[in-house]
């Protein structure tokens, strides 16, 4: 597996310049965009798909179990079968489709539609910040590659990636294996509870409730332990806190996550790292 | 596409599209807008700090929210991750943290 230790502002630096060298189709162009820029290459290796796939497998219990809620719910709003899995392979967002499918009714009008969308907007905002911090690493990668992968990437890809590149990787394959193989998971996951309604009777006794949650913090904790942003992580925290009381839906991620993004910004420059 | 009352036929699968099309904006929006800008130093901090604070602004809301049994699991979870490094380790501890916590009526 290759990696680099470039540290993240050479990663950013690098960013800027225009150039897209890695997957150039012919020899020629790729020896001129090599002569071009070296710094900038990101490879795409099987080994990195492999690791996607495994800095992954902490989501997929909680891809299923959510998977089979949203199943459940299509049925009992008497999406069919195909429409189900339809709805699962391109919207691919949760929360979005459990909010969504709350609101469903058996005959639709252009408004209805349109607050359907809204509502799918309004939940997925925070997709607009995950890809904004997959630039730095991403940019030399070219956009045929790139946004492919992003059109199917779901939180727990993201979170996987983020990681990885926390780390020092920078291998684009561990983003596409993670978002195709979280696609995948969660397309397969609507299949049971679509089939055999609610296949968890009461999660919460279980805790089964918060496995989202405990993936993420099981990501975020390596990421911390290398970066150290214990302040944009403690604003982003309480402004989220404080906004999730005081909103209701899921303004709360957006709103913290850019409080958080803007303290680091506009921190003393003097202050550590 | 419409009847009088302007109902719609196949009803269900423009609202999954226009659902899977404002979703595909966002998933591609912040990516290609942040390549557009001019990478200031503040932006490229704000930038550096973007994955931390996205994951505290779902976790901690979330963590809350679940009650005792997410104030107790959630920070178990982040310890044996910590000192194991194994997710899946992690996650089974928080389970069972959790469910203890419901189970003792918490």
């Amino acid at each position: 597996m290759l990696r680099t230790t470039l540290s993240r502002a050479k990663c950013a630096a690098a960013w800027s310049s225009t150039s897209r060298s890695v997957f150039a189709s012919s020899t020629k162009r790729r020896m001129k965009r090599a002569m071009n820029k070296p710094a900038d290459a990101i490879p795409f290796t099987i080994d990195g798909v492999r690791t996607g796939v495994r800095l992954c497998l902490p989501f997929v219990p909680g891809y299923f179990l959510f998977g089979a809620a949203v199943g459940a719910l299509a049925a009992q709003k008497g999406l069919t079968f195909a429409e189900a899995l339809l709805m699962n392979a391109i919207v691919c967002a949760a929360a979005s489709q459990m909010v969504a499918l709350e609101m469903w009714r058996a005959d639709w009008t252009w408004l209805h539609v349109l607050a359907v969308g809204g509502v799918a907007a309004m939940v997925n905002l925070r997709f607009v910040l995950s890809g904004a911090s997959l630039r730095p690493w991403l940019s030399p990668v070219r956009a045929g590659f790139v946004y492919p992968a992003l059109g199917v990437l779901t939180d727990g890809a993201w979170a996987a990636s983020i990681r990885y590149n926390a780390e020092g990787g920078r291998d684009f394959g561990v983003l596409a294996g993670s978002s195709v193989f979280l696609w995948l998971t969660w397309i397969t996951a609507g299949v049971p509870g679509y089939l055999l309604g609610a296949l968890v009777s009461n999660p919460r006794a279980f805790g089964l409730d918060l496995l989202i949650v405990f993936a993420f913090t099981a990501t975020l904790v390596p990421i911390l332990k290398r970066t150290r942003q214990f302040m944009p992580f403690a604003v982003s925290g309480l402004v989220a806190l404080a906004v999730s009381f005081l909103t209701p839906g899921y303004w709360f991620v957006a709103a913290g996550a850019i409080a958080g993004a803007l303290a680091a910004a506009f921190r003393n420059p003097k202050a550590a790292p | 596409m419409t009847d009088i009352a302007g109902h719609l036929h196949n009803g269900h699968l423009y609202a999954i599209a226009a659902m899977a099309f404002v979703t595909l904006l966002l998933r591609l929006g912040g990516y290609w807008l942040i390549g557009r800008v001019p990478l200031t130093t503040r932006l490229r901090r704000g930038l550096e700090a973007l994955p931390v604070a996205i994951f505290a602004a779902s976790v901690v809301p979330l963590a809350i929210k679940g009650g005792p049994a997410g104030w107790i699991a959630a920070p178990v979870v982040a310890a044996v991750m910590f000192l194991s490094g194994k997710e899946i380790l992690a996650l089974a501890t928080g389970v069972a943290a959790a469910s203890l916590a419901r189970g003792m009526g918490l």
